[in-house]
């Protein structure tokens, strides 16, 4: 460790934990705490200015700038609630999303499970390989997903969407359970087996349940991959199972650019997403920092 | 200690299934492609063609040299500010809850969304960043000028993903025991020799994996710019996903497997760099930790 005479004067650590005492204003103007209203600022303000957008008409929206509407509305509102394709567009995001986090977790656990407690030929490289389909750009998959699932007769599914976004769902989810499996030690393995459960008993009974903060975060991640994703959708589908991220990126040419009722989809489409991290927010970032690299 | 057994095969069967199917199929499709002269239903084999067509094209070095341009500056700005943000994030309490929804919030909106919102917040006819920087006499055009609209594409990215780099150090850092940090007090180390030598070694694991993810995620960035910018000005912000997609979309098989190749490769190749470096950068230094 290295000590220099003249730092040792100054000894706070951190600068995140200095403003308890004290309510004096002065106290709070240090560089922290206007570094972090300037940070949160900047993360509020397009989120602010889109959610006004979306209670102004049309020409509010060109002739003013202010936040607060001046004329509020909730027409864009409801263009998107009366028009069936919206509604059937979001209903379909959910639907293909859903069924990508049951399909992950079906694959992801038993695929965790080894990894976290065997070894086994080629293990390593295995690991490996799968991570690197994270790495592949969405763009390579586009010609060869949409040859592939119209030749199998799943194009335009969900099921096509779900099958698809396992791609790039599966590893992540498998590194975060295996993170969270490893934590668990190999003890409590034996300890059931020795009481009479058998493998399956053990693993839902018993396994399962421990782990389950590490489920939650690894389905949270698949969630967050397949609701975000848009190239690979906007190819595998075109009607049926049309989701809401492909028809607001169309709709912004088609329908001559009605910026409240896109500015109001957009708002809608944030909702699921806050919703989500609301219920996690303890166990998110608890999942990457147990993975192992 | 581990069980040496190949019974592991079993567990692994239904994710080598899925990823099969959805990896190993498209990969040899895409392969097989980057050899072909594909026109009108036929194929005529022509070796490594594509390769050299590829390596040669213009369209694509600029690409890539906008992209690598692009990742290293995002990489330089996100990684010191998401670690500085995470700092400073309230540890317990209502506070800590209200700053990590609104850190989060960001990574949970759309793609597209997130460029819709910054198309929204930017055009000089709706948009509040104009207004802003004519206070300052500046006459900013996101839509013409190429300077705005590339320093627009990057604060977008940089509103998108610090809060990826502030959450893994957020969770880093609350892994570190207080006792470290009374040591170093009693020691007098300074608050720089501190964060210098107690936290930022531990938060080395979180932070590859927030490098790696946000150089791989920068290198593939696609539907975020194609809706603020488009890749325009001219060509200013296209990057190589917008490259690719566009070949795809031209049904240039031959050309478009190629180009996809070399594009994982590179990501694979700088990726395992970052790796290696990551892992074993400062290790002298540094006292061994348990892992």
């Amino acid at each position: 460790m290295e000590q220099d005479a003249k730092q040792v004067v100054s000894n706070e650590r951190g600068g995140s934990r200095q403003e308890a005492n004290s309510f004096r204003i002065g106290k709070y103007l240090n560089v922290t705490n206007i570094g972090m209203t300037l940070y949160f600022l900047f993360l509020a303000l397009p989120l602010v200015w889109m959610l006004s957008m979306s209670f102004k008409t049309n020409q509010e929206i060109l002739s003013t700038r202010s936040f607060i509407p001046i004329d509020a509305t909730l027409a864009n509102y409801q263009t998107i609630f009366s028009q069936p394709f919206w509604r059937e567009a979001f209903f379909n995001s959910l639907i293909y999303v859903g069924l990508n986090v049951v399909i992950t977790l079906i694959v992801a656990l038993p695929a965790a499970y080894a990894f976290s407690r065997y070894k086994f030929r080629g293990d390593h490289h295995l690991f490996f390989w799968l991570l690197t389909n994270r790495m592949a750009p969405a763009a390579v998959f586009l010609l060869p997903f949409f040859q592939l699932y119209a030749n199998i007769g799943l194009f335009d599914t969900h099921l096509a969407v779900a099958l698809a976004h396992t791609l790039f769902s599966v590893p992540l989810a498998v590194w975060i359970l295996e993170g969270f499996m490893s934590g668990i030690p190999k003890a409590i393995d034996e300890t059931a087996y020795v009481d009479g459960y058998s493998f399956p008993g053990f693993f839902f009974k018993i396994f399962m349940p421990l782990i389950g903060p590490g489920i939650g975060v690894a389905a949270f991640f698949s969630f967050l991959f397949s609701w975000v994703e848009l190239l690979i959708v906007s190819t595998l589908t075109s009607t049926n199972a049309k989701p809401i991220v492909v028809t607001l990126s169309r709709s912004l040419g088609a329908e001559g650019w009605d910026w409240g009722v896109i500015a109001a989809a957009g708002v809608l489409m944030i909702i699921p997403g806050a919703i989500l991290i609301y219920f996690v927010r303890n166990n998110l970032a608890k999942g990457f920092a147990l993975g192992r690299v | 200690m581990k069980t040496e057994n190949q019974r592991a095969w079993f567990f692994l069967i239904p994710a080598l299934l899925v990823m099969s199917i959805n990896a190993f199929i498209p990969i040899m499709t895409v392969i097989n492609y980057s050899f072909q002269d594909i026109f009108a239903g036929s194929a005529i084999w022509i070796g490594l063609e594509n390769y050299v067509r590829v390596l040669n094209d213009s369209e694509f070095r600029s690409a890539l040299g906008r992209q690598l341009i692009f990742s290293f500056l995002i990489l330089l700005i996100q990684v010191p500010l998401g670690i500085a943000i995470s700092l400073g994030m309230p540890k317990k309490g209502w506070r800590a809850t209200v700053a990590l929804v609104a850190v989060g919030l960001p990574l949970l909106i759309p793609w597209n969304v997130v460029g819709i919102i910054w198309r929204v917040f930017t055009r000089g006819d709706l948009g509040l960043v104009p207004v802003f920087f004519n206070l300052f006499g500046y006459d900013y055009n996101v839509a013409n000028n190429a300077v705005d609209a590339y320093w627009s594409v990057v604060a977008m990215d940089v509103w998108h993903w610090t809060p990826l780099i502030v959450l893994l150090c957020y969770s880093g850092l609350n892994a570190i025991p207080d006792a470290f940090y009374q040591a170093a007090k009693i020691d007098g180390a300074s608050r720089w020799s501190t964060f210098r030598y107690v936290t930022l070694p531990r938060l080395r694991s979180v932070l590859t994996i927030g490098i790696l993810l946000r150089f791989m995620d920068s290198f593939r960035i696609y539907s975020e710019v194609d809706m603020l910018t488009g890749g325009g000005p001219g060509t200013t912000t296209a990057f190589l996903s917008d490259v690719l997609v566009s070949k795809a979309r031209a049904n240039e098989f031959g050309y478009g497997g190629a180009l996809s190749l070399i594009y994982f490769f590179i990501i694979l190749i700088i990726s395992y760099v970052f790796f290696l470096v990551l892992t074993n950068v400062g290790t002298a230094d540094e006292t061994p930790k348990e892992a």
